[in-house]
C-alpha cells in the first residue's frame, strides 16, 4: 500500500501512530464520507469490519471527547486500514453515517449510538440496538457508573410494571469486590444484604 | 430407592408395588384382587405431577448448553419422566430459567411465566438466574426471583448437569409435599 499515494489523494488524512503497525490515519469528520468512498472505490477496501467508539473521558477539558475508529479491510490486498474521526462537539457528538457505502455500518453505528451516544447523521434507522428503546442513558460513557442508574422499565413489561424496577446493581466499592476473608459467603456477597 | 421406600407408609408401599409390578397385565386387571388401591388423593395427584414434569427451557445464555446436556443421552432427563421439553408455555409446567436475565428479557420471561397453566414451578439454574451472577451491571436483572417466584435455586457457573438433575429431584420432593387437593378446590388457587 502506497502511503504517499493515499496522502496525496486525500491530503486531509493525517498519518497516525499505531502500536500494531496497521495503516492508520486521523480523519476530520466532515471528510469521513469522502475518504471512505475513495478507499472503497479506488483502493479496494470492500468491507468495513468494525466501528469502535471512544470516549476520552469527561474530566479532560481540552480536545475532542467522543470519536469513532473505523477498520476497513481489503479482500484483494489482504490488509486493514484504520481511520479515526473525533466528533467536534463534545456535548452533542455527531458523525456522518457510512451506511450509504457499507451496509455493515448499520448495526455498528446503532451500537455506537446506543452505548456511547454518538449520533450518526444520515443513518436510515438510528435506534438503540442493545438497550431498550426508552432507556435514557448511554452506558459505555466514562461518566456512567457500571452499576447503572434507575431507569424506566422496557416495554416488554407491558402490564407488569410493578414486577420489578431498574435499579443499580449492588457493588460495594467496585465490580466483583466481595470482602475477602469473611467467614460466610452471605457476609461477603454484597447482594445478600443489598436494599433492593 | 431404599430411602424412597422408607418415606412411605404401608398403604403407600402397597400402591408403589402395585405400580411397579412388572406384569402390566396385573396392573390393569380390574377383576384381580389388586383392581383398586387405597391412597390419599393428594398423594395420587402429587405422584402424577412429580413424575411427569414437562419442563420449559428458558435458555438465555451459556447455562442452556448444560441444560441441553441434561436432555441428551448421557445424563438423560428422561429417567425422571421429564424428557418432554415444551417450548410453548401453555404445554409446560416447570420453567427452567438457565442463563443471564437482562432487564430487556425479564419482561418476556415474566410474560411467558404468566402464560403457563397452573400448577407451575420455576428452577433458577446457575448463578446468573439465581442472583445475577458475575454480571453485576446496569443491564442485568439481579436474579430472576425479582420477577417470578422460584422453587429451586441451583448454584454453579455453569451448573453441572448432575446438579440440575438433583434440583429436579428436589423439585419432585417438593411437589410430593404439596396440598394439591385443597388447592384444586380453593378459590384463589394458583397451584
Ligand atoms: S451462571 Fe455462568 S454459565 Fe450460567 S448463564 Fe451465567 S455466566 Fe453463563
Amino acid at each position: 500500500m502506497d502511503r504517499k499515494k493515499i496522502s496525496s489523494a486525500m491530503p486531509y488524512l493525517k498519518a497516525r501512530e499505531a502500536a500494531d503497525g496497521m495503516e492508520s490515519y486521523d480523519c476530520p469528520p466532515d471528510k469521513l464520507l469522502e475518504a471512505a468512498g475513495i478507499l472503497k472505490d479506488e483502493y479496494e477496501f470492500q468491507t468495513l469490519d468494525d466501528i469502535a467508539s471512544i470516549d476520552m473521558g469527561p474530566d479532560k477539558p481540552s480536545g475532542a471527547r467522543f470519536g469513532a475508529v473505523y477498520h476497513f479491510y481489503s479482500h484483494t490486498r489482504k490488509m486493514y486500514l484504520r481511520l479515526c474521526a473525533m466528533c467536534p462537539d463534545n456535548s452533542n457528538p455527531k458523525l456522518p453515517s457510512l451506511t450509504g457505502l457499507y451496509l455493515s455500518a448499520d448495526w455498528a453505528e446503532r451500537e455506537a449510538y446506543d452505548l456511547m451516544g454518538i449520533e450518526f447523521e444520515g443513518h436510515p434507522h438510528l435506534a438503540r440496538i442493545l438497550m431498550w428503546d426508552g432507556y435514557p442513558y448511554h452506558p459505555l460513557r466514562k461518566d456512567f457508573p457500571l452499576a447503572g442508574l434507575p431507569a424506566p422499565l422496557p416495554d416488554s413489561f407491558d402490564g407488569n410494571y410493578d414486577a420489578t424496577k431498574v435499579v443499580p446493581a449492588p457493588m460495594e466499592g467496585g465490580p466483583f469486590n466481595a470482602s475477602q476473608g469473611d467467614a460466610f459467603a452471605e457476609k461477603r456477597e454484597p447482594r445478600s444484604h443489598a436494599q433492593i | 430407592m431404599f430411602r424412597f421406600l422408607l418415606n412411605f407408609d404401608f398403604v403407600k408401599l402397597q400402591k408403589l408395588l402395585y405400580f411397579m409390578s412388572d406384569s402390566t397385565e396385573k396392573g390393569f386387571d380390574v377383576k384381580g384382587e389388586q383392581g383398586f388401591i387405597y391412597s390419599r388423593l393428594d398423594d395420587i395427584i402429587n405422584w402424577v405431577r412429580a413424575n411427569s414434569i414437562w419442563p420449559q427451557p428458558m435458555g438465555l445464555a451459556c447455562c442452556a448448553i448444560e441444560l441441553m446436556a441434561v436432555g441428551g443421552s448421557r445424563f438423560d432427563i428422561g429417567r425422571f419422566g421429564m424428557e418432554v421439553m415444551r417450548f410453548s408455555p401453555r404445554q409446560s409446567d416447570c420453567m427452567i430459567v438457565s442463563g443471564t436475565v437482562t432487564y430487556k428479557m425479564a419482561g418476556a420471561v415474566k410474560r411467558v411465566y404468566d402464560q403457563m397453566a397452573a400448577p407451575k414451578w420455576v428452577i433458577a439454574m446457575g448463578a446468573c438466574a439465581s442472583s445475577g451472577g458475575m454480571f453485576r451491571s446496569y443491564s442485568t436483572l439481579q436474579g430472576v426471583d425479582k420477577v417470578i417466584p422460584v422453587d429451586v435455586y441451583v448454584a454453579g457457573c455453569p451448573t453441572r448437569p448432575e446438579a440440575l438433575l438433583d434440583a429436579l429431584m428436589r423439585l419432585q420432593g417438593k411437589i410430593r409435599t404439596e396440598h394439591s387437593t385443597k388447592e384444586l378446590f380453593s378459590r384463589n388457587r394458583y397451584c
